[in-house]
């Protein structure tokens, strides 16, 4: 039987694997990609809720509305991230995060 | 525990979706990493389609399956990075493991310690999608509109090669 439960255990460990990828990955690159499966994580959440919460139709939409925002700010997320990612490797021939230590005292 | 067909499709798309997600954090080929997230995001599509969301299931597929992928792997075949099939990482893994493992045990004993509520799966229609999303969030949805637009526009100045003055 397929409950409410599952969703969330899913999306725990989808959560969890993008945090081991943000913090052990040394690419920025792979940084992004594993910051883009934490947005999924997200978003299996809430679709787990839309879908068995106890809600009016309206309270349901606004589950699924809420994924749409989240997609959508991701893809702009994406973007700004990818130019930055190339204007650093103009500027440092690397895309290592270990070598972007301009900021740091 | 009774095993019903969406039960057996849900494991399928969650391995899908798990394995792929595994492929990006572990792979030494940062292509095979990018693969992996095809992979991980088509299901996260089937996931949608089990939660009954169809349309969601379909922007999926086509923004992060379609768009999103083949970005990143612009910006990989762009960025030449010299290493890609040999990638290390980062000297403070361990701790790394050990943090994601520490979350995921406080959420999966959350979620196992609290009672669910019994209740069956609701579709929702199209139309009470479409008619939510364009009446009531109609302001919040010209917003994001506004916000994709301005980091786009943003994205093209910043990658931009000024000659003359740089």
């Amino acid at each position: 039987m397929l409950e409410l439960a599952h969703f969330q255990v899913i999306s725990a460990a989808l959560f969890a694997i993008g945090i081991y990828g943000v913090l052990a990955r040394r690419s920025a690159v792979l940084v992004l990609m594993s910051i883009e499966l934490m947005l999924n994580a997200v978003n299996i959440n809430l679709i787990g809720f839309a879908a068995y919460g106890d809600f009016t139709e309206g309270q349901r939409a606004l589950g699924q509305v809420l994924i749409i925002f989240i997609i959508t700010i991701a893809a702009a997320e994406l973007a700004l991230a990818i130019a930055i990612i190339l204007r650093l490797y103009r500027n440092r021939s690397s895309v290592n995060v270990d070598d972007m230590n301009l900021l740091k005292w | 525990m009774i095993i019903t067909a969406s039960l057996v499709l849900f494991y399928v798309a969650g391995a899908i979706t798990l394995g792929g997600a595994l492929v990006v954090v572990m792979s030494r080929n940062i292509v095979y990493a990018a693969f992996g997230l095809l992979a991980s995001m088509v299901g996260v599509a089937g996931l949608f389609l089990i939660a009954l969301a169809e349309f969601l299931a379909l922007a999926q597929l086509l923004i992060y399956g379609g768009a999103v992928v083949i970005v990143i792997l612009f910006a990989l075949m762009l960025t030449r990075i010299e290493d890609f099939e040999n990638l290390s990482d980062h000297p403070q893994w361990p701790i790394a493991a050990v943090v994601a493992i520490a979350v995921f045990g406080v959420i999966a004993a959350t979620i196992i310690g609290t009672a669910a509520p019994e209740s069956e799966r609701v579709s929702l229609s199209f139309t009470a999608l479409g008619s939510s999303l364009f009446t009531e969030w109609a302001i919040a949805f010209e917003v994001a509109s506004l916000i994709l637009l301005v980091a786009l526009i943003g994205a093209v100045v910043m990658v931009r090669t000024s000659r003359g003055r740089d």
